[in-house]
């Protein structure tokens, strides 16, 4: 059985269908990427998965638990899933070290001195140890990114989503943070990536999903669907992205 | 120049000065001559050098024309209500000076007693302010809670903002003393008046500083709530710890403002009897024929009100050097 298995989900915003049924199986330490255009669910899915959104059909399962529909405790599923945003969502009001022991403080219930004793090593895991004390808006965009990382991280979770994570970013500062990413896929985190960043996505994805109008339309190895795209959709859209540069 | 009638480009003129237009403005600044005479001078000169053709020194005096036109405005304007308050005052032999400002003034026994009525103002206000700032974000966090189990909770909430905002503070203040002191009720039978009045006080101003609240918590972003339940925070945790002290930070000049309203109102109190600083002018001016005491209330008001405006001011000029909120 795989570590996150999703049957059939759906999800509609009033009469928009974003999810028509996605079926998807990630297995421990594999690294899932999802490409596909803008508005084709690829971000609905991720935030489905930690139950910021409600999905309306199918279902998730975590690890053999079922994590969606009624009866779920979905605080404590978030404690095991992290999640980071394209635009780094910090708390402005609180520097470095206080977004980052937040939850571990209120929700995990840990010491002080031990949840920031994490956290420095974490900050200093992401070169960041000397911004501790800074508040967000000091920060350039890059280091606000790699700070949201470390806060998701510092709640220990077993499965790690990102959305766009370098989308917001000025092209100087993507590298920095994708290294990041890099480092936790070979400390094996089990992670799923909404990216268009197709050349990083060939590198760490242990598997490729192509999300058009929400469904998976091709999966498979990176190899496979950058070099030998089987559906006509990827093929189309893997084109544009070359015509663009992008890969 | 052919090409330049098709260019889809307008070809700016060069433009004459608008000699005419500082010509007229100057005229009437005039009014006031200390900066008219110096505008009509400058206008004088535009029209002659844009005469000899200088345009470029004719704007810069019509330019220099219209910042003395801009000055006479201003102290103009200025200096002729000066004139009209001093007037006003010294009209008919000082009678207005004469009434607001009379011996009583200078009697110690008048302010010590108005000092005395404006220190129970100042208790007053430190103590429903400081209920009211818990008790409306009570009201407004209620009337935000989400879901559909809580849609009478957030009923009796939204009710409670919209009546006590609909009735003058004067009425509640009667309404609650009378009706509850005669009543007598089990807790509240053992209310002073002045408890009476500060618990009024809390009813009307808890509504409006509620809605104050409520705008700030309904500005913050969804994505900061989204970070904060991503990381496993509850809603309530999220709004202590994420949403309400962004929101309070925001909402700080308008709530300042119903603050001030609030000190200001302290003076309503006095209909239920109790001796605060404008009862005790109101006693001033029945029995002695003076009305000083309201001119010395008038001064104890602005005394404490402006510099806590100034204190708010500063207060968060740091905290926002310190925090950008985005």
């Amino acid at each position: 059985m795989a570590f996150l298995e999703m049957r059939d989900v759906q999800k509609s915003f009033g009469a928009n269908k974003v999810l028509r049924g996605i079926s998807l199986d990630v297995d421990q330490h594999q690294v899932v990427c999802l490409i596909g255009a803008s508005g084709c669910g690829k971000s609905t899915l991720l935030r489905c998965i930690n139950a910021l959104e409600t999905i309306d059909g199918g279902m998730i399962r975590l690890d053999g638990d079922r994590v969606s529909g009624r009866g779920v405790d979905v605080d404590a599923l978030r404690t095991d899933v992290g999640i980071v945003f394209q635009s780094f969502n910090l708390f402005p009001h609180m520097s470095v070290i206080d977004n980052i022991t937040l939850a571990p403080l209120k929700v995990l219930k840990f010491e002080r001195a031990a949840a920031e004793a994490n956290a420095i090593e974490l900050l200093q895991r992401v070169g960041l140890a000397e911004k501790a004390g800074e508040y967000p808006d000091r920060l350039s965009g890059g280091q606000q990114q790699r700070v949201a990382i470390v806060r998701a991280l510092a709640m220990g979770p077993r499965l790690m989503l990102f959305d766009e994570i370098t989308s917001a970013l000025d092209p100087e500062l993507v590298a920095e943070v994708l290294n990041i990413v890099r480092d936790l896929a070979s400390d094996g985190m089990t992670m799923m990536l909404a990216t268009h960043e197709m050349g990083f996505a060939k590198e760490v994805a242990s598997k490729i999903c192509f999300v058009h109008d929400g469904v998976i339309h091709e999966e498979g190895p990176p190899e496979q669907i950058f070099g030998d795209p089987r559906q006509e959709r990827t093929k189309v859209f893997l084109r544009k992205i070359i015509e663009a540069g992008r890969l | 120049m052919d090409t330049n009638s098709r260019s889809p480009v307008p070809v700016v003129a060069r433009r004459a000065p608008r000699v005419l237009t500082y010509r007229v403005a100057s005229v009437l600044a005039l009014l006031f001559p200390f900066t008219g005479i110096p505008a009509l001078l400058a206008s004088l000169k535009a029209s002659q050098l844009n005469a000899q053709g200088r345009l470029e020194d004719a704007r810069a005096q019509g330019e220099r024309a219209r910042d003395w036109c801009w000055y006479s405005l201003g102290y103009g304007l200025l200096a002729y209500f000066v004139a009209f308050i001093v007037f006003l005052f010294t009209a008919r032999n000082h009678a207005l000076f004469n009434t607001y400002f009379d011996d009583v003034m200078f009697t110690r026994v008048a302010w010590r007693s108005l000092l005395k009525g404006f220190w129970i103002n100042i208790q007053i206000f430190l103590w429903a302010g400081a209920i009211v700032m818990v008790w409306a974000l009570v009201v407004a966090l209620l009337r935000l809670l989400p879901g559909k189990a809580c849609r009478p909770i957030r009923f009796v909430a939204a009710a409670y903002t919209d009546i006590f905002r609909s009735i003058p503070a004067i009425l509640v203040i009667l309404i609650t003393n009378f009706g509850f002191q005669t009543a007598r009720l089990p807790v509240l039978e053992g209310f002073s008046t002045i408890q009476f009045g500060i618990l009024a006080l809390v009813l009307v101003y808890g509504a409006y500083v509620s809605e104050v609240y409520r705008a700030g918590i309904e500005s913050i972003h969804w994505s900061q709530v989204a970070a904060a339940r991503s990381l496993g925070l509850s809603y309530g945790q999220t709004m202590r710890h994420v949403v309400v002290p962004q929101a309070v930070r925001r909402v700080i000049p308008p709530l300042l403002n119903d603050f001030i309203g609030l000190q200001k109102d302290t003076a309503l109190v006095g209909v239920i009897g109790i001796s605060e600083v404008l009862q005790r002018a109101r006693f001033l001016n029945n029995n002695r024929a003076t009305f000083t005491g309201y001119t010395i209330a008038t001064i104890l008001f602005v005394v404490i009100t402006i510099p806590m405006t100034r204190f708010t001011d500063r207060m968060m000029k740091r905290d926002q050097a310190r925090m950008r909120v985005g």
